[in-house]
């Protein structure tokens, strides 16, 4: 165990985290608006993955250079998801909702195997590739860039969530649509806008995953158990909750594999949410 | 009426396996009938107290490995395994309540989940519980007392019994104290509190009771199945399976489980055998698509489709 080690696992971890937290800032985004939680979110990845896939097969388009046609895409299909199924559960108990967004999820994640096979796919080569090494540790091109973007992306999203005036209405909404429909904003197009923003989250995370991941139809639990996880251990509704949930439990995860085994390092992963949540039950940021 | 149903419901269900002979219907009327079970035992903790679990494979799980373990290394009959792995699975739950019952709504449901997950990656590392490779029970042996029937009548008769036990067991609780205390916690916790309702306990008595129900389903599985691992008993999809029957029948309505699967598991049978056969999913695909439907168009589940549809308002 030398320092080399854990510097490297902390870099790994660090750099994964940094895309988990760009993945639950858009989930958290979602929640904080309207207290639903998208159990389709990682199906929304896997879609965004499978569209960087398909730009960078049929046309060549490098999924760096084709992030804004992802994330246009995803808000898209926020907004139409919004329209088309969420409007009608809103007013539901809070089992409808769950079942409604799961039930997108099956749809989408089978409709994918059936139109795509259940096949691994790679991207093969893409603009950003080799590996860096700084001090004794290595960096992937790929995973830096993946880490850069996503950390971009949800400041951005921070930046236009408290900076704005758009931003100031999602948060007046997400405070008291009642309130915030007196004063003039529409809480249904901003319920729209925080499906689309949210899933433009994952539009873009999918893309830079898409350098350096395996896209096959199941990709999307893969993350979006552990999104769900780091948007709970940050407090639902938090976007700095989220970006720190996502950030400790790529830390964790690549600290528990290196140190004690791959096998069992979800474990703590799921510890850390039971030990965090027990002490502060509405997560690291949550209103209280 | 309501002798009228139960004895109606009983004559149906102990005379289905005696007029319909062909083993594949036999095969999924006992499906429907371990669904039901399972549903049930979700919504004694889940409809009538408001705490919903996404974790309750690990007490299928439980009861399953349980009864399989003690079978095979101390030669313990499977119907006393049957009430140690109700026993320890509910052991477990009052283990697991005591800290996550401070918790609520989604950080509860999460935190269940968050549960189900390290349990299933301990049992999968763990080579005496047969590891990723599970466990198997032997197939000969035919009789009663070994859980082993030689054709499919006894398994029928044995889940039927499991799940009039449950239903009359749900029916009781609700209609007693704890089905009103449960009420007041799941419509409001801190008044229910306020006005002298021991919450913790009686939701620590909610998960106790449905995990031991529901270990017992995973015993029977494990007897009927013979064969267990911990992507056939520990898995999250089974978790949220089992919710799926209890909310798309009706959460906390006494029958909306046994309504939920009897249309989800004939559903899902016919989907896969009517377009499964390609091999590509389009079965899940049409199940997704049913189970958005149903939660965008009739949120109170098929109980509140059918009381509709008789001319009672929902709610």
């Amino acid at each position: 165990m030398t320092t080399a080690q854990v510097a490297q696992a902390l870099v790994s971890g660090l750099l994964i985290g940094f895309v988990f937290a760009l993945i639950a800032a858009g989930l958290t985004l979602i929640f904080g608006v309207m207290e639903i939680v998208n159990f389709a979110h990682g199906e929304f990845l896997m879609l965004s993955m499978y569209l960087s896939y398909f730009l960078h097969a049929g046309l060549g388009w490098d999924p760096i250079a084709a992030l804004p046609v992802n994330a246009a895409a995803l808000f898209a299909l926020g907004v139409l998801v919004y329209y088309a199924l969420i409007r009608r559960v809103l007013r539901a108990p809070m089992l409808a909702q769950i079942f409604a967004t799961f039930g997108l999820g099956v749809f989408l994640q089978n409709a994918a195997q059936f139109l795509w096979r259940p096949d691994f796919r790679t991207l093969g080569d893409s603009w950003v590739t080799g590996r860096l090494a700084v001090a004794g540790v290595y960096v992937s091109g790929p995973q830096l860039a993946a880490a850069g973007g996503a950390v971009l992306t949800t400041g951005a999203l921070w930046w236009l969530l408290s900076r704005t005036e758009v931003g100031r209405a999602l948060l007046a909404t997400a405070e008291d649509r009642h309130a915030a429909s007196l004063m003039g904003i529409n809480p249904d197009r901003m319920f729209a806008l925080a499906w689309g923003l949210g899933a433009a989250c994952v539009g873009v995370a999918g893309a830079l995953l898409s350098t350096f991941y395996y896209v096959f139809p199941q990709v999307g639990s893969v993350f979006a158990l552990i999104a769900f996880v780091a948007v709970a251990l940050g407090g639902f509704g938090s976007v700095v909750g989220a970006f720190a949930g996502g950030v400790l439990i790529g830390v964790v995860e690549s600290l528990a594999g290196v140190f004690v085994a791959p096998a069992i390092k979800n474990v703590f992963v799921f510890a850390i949410y039971l030990v965090v949540v027990l002490l502060r039950p509405r997560g690291l940021f949550g209103k209280l | 009426m309501k002798i009228v149903f139960v004895a109606a419901a009983v004559l149906l269900v102990g005379l289905y396996p005696l007029v319909v002979r062909g083993p594949y219907p036999q095969h999924l009327m006992i499906l429907v009938l371990l669904n039901a079970l399972l549903g049930t035992a979700w919504n004694i903790l889940g409809g009538f107290a408001g705490q919903i679990s996404l974790g309750q494979a690990t007490f299928f799980g439980a009861g399953a490995f349980t009864s399989t373990l003690l079978f095979q290394h101390a030669g313990v009959s499977p119907w006393l395994g049957l009430l140690a792995g109700a026993a320890v699975a509910a052991g477990l739950a009052l283990v697991i309540g005591y800290p996550c019952f401070r918790l609520s709504g989604h950080y509860f449901a999460i935190a269940t989940i968050a549960v189900g997950e390290i349990v299933g990656i301990v049992v999968t590392n763990w080579d005496f519980a047969g590891g990723a490779v599970g466990l198997f029970l032997p197939v000969e042996g035919e009789s009663i007392g070994a859980f082993k029937f030689g054709d499919k009548l006894g398994y029928h008769y044995v889940i039927a019994t499991l799940l009039g036990v449950s239903l009359a067991l749900a029916a009781w609780l609700r209609r007693g104290r704890p089905g009103y205390y449960w009420r007041a916690i799941r419509e409001d916790q801190a008044a229910a509190r306020s006005v002298g309702v021991p919450a913790t306990r009686y939701k620590q008595l909610a998960i106790a009771i449905s995990a031991a129900l529901t270990a017992m389903a995973g015993t029977f599985y494990a007897q009927y199945v013979l064969f267990i691992d911990p992507p056939s008993v520990l898995p999250l999809s089974l978790s949220i399976q089992i919710c799926l029957v209890a909310v798309l029948g009706g959460a906390g309505t006494l029958l909306g489980p046994v309504l939920g699967a009897l249309v989800l598991v004939p559903l899902s049978a016919a989907t896969s055998v009517a377009l499964g056969g390609s091999g590509r999913s389009l079965d899940l695909v049409v199940y997704g698509l049913l189970i958005m439907l149903i939660a965008a168009f009739e949120p109170a589940g098929l109980v509140g489709l059918a009381r509709r549809l008789r001319g009672h308002p929902t709610r």
